[in-house]
């Protein structure tokens, strides 16, 4: 246990007094709930036809899988488009070509320094102006989700990358490989492997963003929620559902992640850069960032 | 671009207030996110599994749906705030799970060769704690915590479409009036999110270095 180090295994008196301060804490923390449950209770949440609807109401779990489906619609989209962005944006990173470098580094900070809703907002506002194309919301959001998380995949590929030993790029140019073989090749599928727990963090992030799509009036979970709320008037048992099933998928993609990085750390010898060391200066608190 | 040089006062109206919301919000996240942190490292179990049942539930959530929860779940519970409160406490319950994160990490961060050392001197758990490890800890969290406070900037953001009168709002309302000039208001707000994020990092580098130099 990574806290044990902070203090001595304990003896008869600590022991002791670790146990009032369980009790204590445990006092506290039930009082915390008691003071929930009260304030709940004085405000009718516990009465029956607020809970009823879930179980009565097919069309209830409909419109939820529905929602449900148009998140998830929405995410697998956009995790495909900002994984070719992201890689294209990494090769201009890593391009020898100077001016290349710049230019890719300058959209890369852009696009991970402006607000994600910024960006959405810019294809939903501006963009049937601009074009003359009235883009539909699903496709607003997910353009915007792909700028946005290009932007941070690009960046953790170039961390994979940078993190394999020069050896890899001397050798294949020593074997006559282009430049572009060597990073198609040789340096990309490893930098993915050994990325792989990251890219599932930010894909937990991803995630987590479709629900702004709900401000463009895209019909994903949250705004579901939104929509049954305003039939059945049970706003609080309605928005723990949906925070229920949002936490029960990242959670399971969270534990994904830190189960490849296990392994990865087995298989490389503890050498792999975390998915914190990939962020420097501005942009988001790592992949698993808020 | 008429109407963005004639309204750089509403531009810095709304500035300044999602820059207001980040710092109430900075400040509410820092204290609760410590104290959190401190659960998940200390001797009694169950403020450890309270600690680690808040992180694991707010850090998996939207922040949109903490907003909902806020804004239209706390009115049924009787809790009425204007929404500018609203959002300032949806963004300090949010942001505070990732302060717990950044402080947990850089405790981790200090050698375990320093708190058995103070251990073998007789050190207390609280004297570790205080007088070895954060002191230490301190210099090691400031980068993600930095991370951390500029993610709280762009996500200010989210307040808009929850009643407050913020960057994006302030941007909305001059698209509505004259919706020809879209591109350079969206520009113009990019650019003040983008000021204002080198601003924040530039601060915190100033501040790593001092706490690395003393």
């Amino acid at each position: 246990m990574a806290q044990s180090v902070l203090y001595d295994v304990q003896g008869p008196r600590a022991r002791r007094r670790v146990l009032i301060g369980s009790v204590v804490g445990a006092l506290v923390v039930l009082a915390l709930l008691a003071l929930v449950v009260g304030r709940l209770a004085a405000n009718d949440q516990f009465a029956g036809e607020l809970y009823r609807p879930f179980f009565e109401e097919p069309d209830l779990w409909r419109r939820i899988g529905e929602g449900l489906q148009n998140t998830l619609k929405a995410a697998v989209i956009a995790l495909g488009l900002a994984l070719v962005l992201g890689t294209l944006l990494a090769f201009g990173r890593l391009s020898t070509v100077r001016w290349l470098r710049w230019i890719a580094s300058t959209i890369i900070e852009f696009f991970r320094g402006v607000p994600l809703l910024l960006l959405i907002l810019f294809f939903f506002l501006a963009f049937p102006i601009v074009f003359k194309v009235d883009l539909p919301p699903l496709w607003a959001l997910v353009f915007g989700l792909t700028l946005y998380n290009g932007a941070v995949i690009a960046e953790i590929i170039r961390a994979g990358v940078n993190s394999l030993p020069r050896g890899q790029t001397e050798a294949a140019l020593a074997v006559g490989l282009t430049r572009t073989q060597v990073l198609m090749q040789v340096l990309l599928p490893q930098a993915v492997r050994i990325m792989l727990p990251a890219l599932v963090s930010q894909l937990v992030v991803l995630l987590k963003d479709t629900s702004l799509g709900f401000v463009i009036s895209f019909e994903e979970l949250l705004r579901t929620g939104g929509q049954i709320v305003q039939v059945l008037n049970n706003p609080l048992q309605v928005y723990l559902l949906i925070a229920l099933i949002y936490i029960l998928i990242n959670l399971s993609l969270s534990r994904l992640a830190s189960y490849l990085e296990g392994r990865q750390r087995r298989t490389y010898g503890g050498a792999v850069p975390s998915a914190q060391a990939v962020e420097s200066g501005m942009g988001q608190a790592g992949p698993q960032g808020p | 671009m008429d109407t963005v040089f004639g309204n750089l006062d509403v531009f810095a109206e709304a500035f300044a207030r999602t820059l207001s919301l980040t710092l109430f919000a900075a400040v509410g996240a820092l204290i609760l996110g410590t104290l959190i942190a401190a659960m998940r490292v200390s001797p009694v179990p169950p403020l450890r599994w309270l600690g680690a049942l808040y992180v694991q539930a707010v850090r998996n959530t939207p922040l949109t749906v903490v907003f909902t929860f806020v804004v239209f779940g706390l009115p049924e519970v009787d809790v009425k705030l204007p929404f500018y409160r609203f959002a300032v406490l949806a963004l300090t319950l949010y942001t505070a799970a990732f302060v717990a994160e950044a402080v947990r990490s850089g405790i981790n961060s200090v050698a375990t060769g320093q708190a058995e050392a103070s251990r073998s001197v007789g050190m207390t758990f609280m004297q570790t704690l205080r007088l070895v490890i954060l002191p230490q800890a301190f210099a090691n969290i400031i980068p993600p915590l930095a991370s951390v406070f500029i993610a709280l900037l762009k996500n200010t953001s989210i307040a808009s479409a929850f009643g407050v009168f913020e960057g994006i709002q302030g941007m909305n309302q001059l698209i509505n009036d004259d919706g020809s000039a879209v591109i350079a208001i969206i520009l113009t707000a990019a650019i003040c999110y983008l000021g204002l994020a080198l601003g924040l990092a530039a601060l915190f580098n100033q501040l790593e270095r001092r706490v690395r130099a003393s």
